[in-house]
């Protein structure tokens, strides 16, 4: 795959995009041995009960009766996670890693804000505050980490169109971009032409500007059944995107942290048929990870997270709607895997998060903190830099003692 | 609330909240009583663009290396001012005017004074009488360079006589078809070729210690001329008395009040509309001014969305709206905000200061509604609202649009999954499309 170096044209500061998964890195001081981390974004808002569902919970079905999947081992069921939780069918790779004791969810999971506006909630996320900061949790652990070393593209490399708020910051962070495909996805498109549908001039433009670029009808009017699913995708820019990553963070002195990003979370509508589409990107780039970082696949960490979870209840649209709780991803090598983290907080009215989210039981910031120390050996009286705010106390036990 | 609308149509896409409760009236006469108030940092004037061009031409420099720092210079204190300005009415104006006395990169080698011409023949006159702005783009060396001037030469004049050289028609035409009566006056050819007899040895001197217009005696054609019935005498000052009469025809003003209206108001000006602006021209004498704030009386100028942006329109509102520019860039930075506005004038199909005729860029819809056009805007705004990396999209919609942004994008936005996603749905909506 062509790799383009876009440090010279975009300034140190930028990344890599396609569609809408898009890639950030950041460096470290040794050589092939050094700890890696990757950090992927769910943009959108995760619905965490969709992707790990508990299904040994007896009020699971009495909220979200029909966006419950099957049981383990009826067919197009879960995937078992040890009896009370299920991994989403579409997570083939996370199930194996799970099985490796290489993958580890974390349940009920919540940064410390408690915005329900993405663009809020996600700078607070990256951030890693409860303010928007200028700078993100990742780059004040890479200023912290890079210590003496000089790398070409630093410790850190930020890989799309854009460095995400995630990585930005007084490190340096190089970046990368893929020739081309820097464009929206089908699926923002499909937006695009109902947005104009009824415009005399935009409508017809749009409809036939996406005519000729290869999209159907059927794709552009049809709104409850994106283009996403079901139909083989053409290029997997996420999957794209990890292989490239993996194979810079392999390199013996390569930069040693990146950050990742893919869209299509927001699942306000029909959200059976859609999640299935960006879980399997998910599990198809973590897939790609491992394969393209090879032997250092063993010193790995992933980190998958979202902005917040969804409504525990459905909508009106088969859908959910912006919540709290939710489920984040560790997996790797390095990953202390095969079980499910975190504290389970019920699923009764009471016992819901303002009678309607999953409540949160565990901190995101503390999540990441424990990764930072124990993988990355941030020295611990460093957190208060890089998560300002109260104090983070990493979780202990989500690596495995080498 | 009715305002931002107004902001729209007649600035350049509204820019931070700083939206005032004025009056439109009162707030685009403000714009016109007060100066200019655009400055434009490490530009020079024509003459030093004219110099540059000499000693490339001296030494035969190849790759235009002192012309090609001039015209980053321009492009990027023009284009950063067209950013920031608080004088977006002034500024509309600027450009329409540009457009109606289009210079073009394509023809004439005019890289080297294109900025200046627009500051030094354009700009100065826009609240002015339009006769002063046509001697002023008449006599600068952009346009006769622009449309042959420099070459046109009296056949029975000294220097004809000599060289066996004659008229160039081009510049007399295009005044008289676009600057100034148009066609429907209906002046014939032989006008046609009288005024370019009238306009022989309006020229520039490339050897003058301060290079620029010149009257070549020698070149000029010799006797009176009549043109339109009028007659003129020989000699420099029979130009200007012609400029004079043409920029004050009761056509010109029926002409310019068309191209008025149709920029502003409407793909399809009305009488009745153009009757007024026309009327405005002929008691003020050609007053700019006058007729500028004249089109806040207009019949349809509250009516949102009649416009069609144009490619330039588009770009310029979508920085705006994200608040970029302003701040001070190296001219030849390729990522300043001044420069992706260039890139983007190019990419939209629009690229600055290259219109491919002397009419100028086209003020209809129908010429920037393609579909290739309408995704090529989607897909750079998509790239320009990755850069965004602050403020609420609804909040940027509420100040871009006002009452004009429909519930319908604002459902869409709020459902958009990242602040890219919704901004992007935010300027692919049909009323972004439109001032």
């Amino acid at each position: 795959m062509m790799i383009h170096r876009r440090t010279a044209l975009l300034g140190l500061a930028a990344s890599w995009t396609l569609g809408r998964s898009s890639l950030a890195f950041a460096g470290s001081p040794g050589g092939p041995d050094d700890p890696r981390f990757v950090v992927i974004i769910l943009r959108g808002a995760l619905d965490g009960l969709s992707a790990v569902t508990p299904y040994g919970d007896a009020d699971l079905r009495t909220h979200r009766r029909d966006l419950v999947l099957p049981e383990p081992g009826q067919e197009g069921g879960l995937l078992d996670l040890g009896g009370f939780y299920g991994l989403h069918p579409s997570l083939q790779t996370l199930h194996r890693l799970y099985g490796e004791g290489q993958m580890l969810p974390i349940h009920a999971v919540a940064g410390h804000y408690r915005s329900r506006s993405h663009f809020e909630a996600q700078d607070y996320l990256e951030s890693g505050a409860d303010d928007r900061l200028s700078s993100g949790w990742l780059n004040r652990a890479v200023s912290v980490l890079q210590g003496k070393t000089n790398r070409p593209d630093g410790y850190g490399l930020a890989m799309g169109l854009t460095v995400p708020l995630l990585l930005r910051g007084s490190a340096k962070v190089g970046s990368y971009a893929p020739a081309g495909s820097q464009h929206p996805d089908e699926d923002l498109y499909n937006q695009i032409v109902a947005l104009n549908a009824s415009d005399p001039i935009t409508g017809p433009a749009f409809r036939n500007g996406l005519k000729a670029r290869g999209f159907s009808d059927a794709d552009m009017t049809d709104m409850k059944t994106p283009a996403a699913t079901g139909k083989p995708h053409k290029i997997d820019a996420f999957t794209q995107l990890s292989t490239a990553a993996g194979q810079m963070l392999a390199t013996s002195h390569g930069p040693r942290i990146a950050a990742l990003e893919i869209g299509g979370w927001d699942t306000h509508a029909a959200q059976l048929g859609r999640l299935g589409s960006p879980l399997a990107q998910l599990d198809r780039g973590i897939g790609a990870l491992r394969e393209s970082l090879g032997e250092s696949w063993k010193r790995t960490v992933v980190l998958a997270l979202t902005e917040f979870g969804r409504t525990v209840r459905m909508n009106g649209t088969g859908g959910t709607d912006h919540g709290t709780g939710t489920v984040t991803f560790l997996a790797g090598g390095a990953v202390a895997g095969g079980k499910v983290g975190g504290t389970w907080p019920g699923l009764r009215p009471s016992q819901l998060f303002e009678n309607r989210d999953l409540a949160p039981t565990t901190d995101l910031r503390a999540v990441a903190a424990g990764v930072l120390c124990d993988h990355l050996h941030l020295p611990p009286q460093a957190l208060p830099t890089v998560f300002p705010g109260p104090k983070t106390n990493p979780l202990k036990g989500l690596i495995v003692s080498a | 609330m009715r305002f931002v609308s107004a902001i729209n149509r007649f600035g350049w896409g509204q820019r931070d909240s700083k939206a005032s409760d004025m009056p439109l009236r009162e707030w685009l006469s403000q714009q016109l009583n007060e100066p200019d108030a655009a400055i434009f940092w490490n530009v020079g004037s024509s003459p030093d663009g004219l110099i540059a061009l000499r000693e490339q031409r001296k030494t035969k420099m190849q790759g235009d290396p002192l012309v090609k720092p001039i015209f980053q210079a321009e492009v990027t204190t023009q284009l950063d001012n067209l950013l920031v300005t608080d004088q977006p009415f002034r500024e509309r104006l600027a450009w329409f005017w540009f457009n109606h006395f289009t210079v073009s990169l394509r023809q004439g080698g005019t890289r080297a004074v294109i900025g200046a011409y627009m500051r030094e023949a354009i700009r100065p006159h826009v609240t002015g009488r339009f006769s002063d702005m046509l001697l002023a783009v008449m006599r600068h060396p952009a346009m006769l360079m622009y449309l042959d001037n420099t070459s046109s030469i009296g056949p029975t004049s000294p220097a004809g006589r000599k060289s066996h050289h004659g008229l160039n028609e081009n510049l007399a035409r295009e005044c008289l078809e676009l600057h100034t009566v148009s066609p429907a006056s209906g002046y014939t050819q032989t006008d046609v070729t009288s005024f370019a007899a009238v306009l022989t040895g309006w020229s520039i001197d490339m050897k003058a210690e301060q290079p620029g217009f010149v009257f070549r005696e020698k070149a000029h054609e010799p006797g009176e001329k009549t043109v339109m019935g009028q007659t003129f005498p020989e000699g420099e000052d029979g130009g200007i008395q012609a400029l004079h009469f043409l920029g004050t025809h009761p056509a010109t003003y029926r002409h310019i009040a068309t191209q008025m209206v149709g920029h502003f108001i409407s793909d399809t000006p009305s009488p009745q509309d153009i009757t007024h602006i026309a009327s405005v021209l002929r008691d003020s004498d050609g007053d700019l001014r006058e007729a500028s704030l004249a089109l806040a009386d207009l019949h349809d100028t509250n009516r949102s969305g009649s416009k069609f942006r144009s490619p330039m329109d588009y770009a310029t509102a979508v920085m705006r709206a994200l608040s970029l520019g302003g701040e001070p860039s190296q001219p030849d930075d390729p990522h300043s905000p001044p420069h992706q506005l260039y890139a983007a004038f190019a990419s939209l199909g629009q690229p600055l200061w290259t219109a491919p005729l002397p009419n100028g860029w086209s003020d209809t819809a129908a010429d920037w509604s393609a579909p290739a056009d309408m995704l090529a805007r989607t897909d750079w705004a998509w790239r320009m609202a990755a850069h965004v990396r602050a403020g609420d999209p609804m909040e940027i919609a509420h100040i871009a649009l006002g009452p004009a942004l429909r519930p319908q994008t604002q459902l869409a936005m709020h459902h958009a999954g990242s602040r890219q996603d919704a901004l992007a749905l935010l300027f692919s909506s049909p009323e972004f499309q439109r001032r």
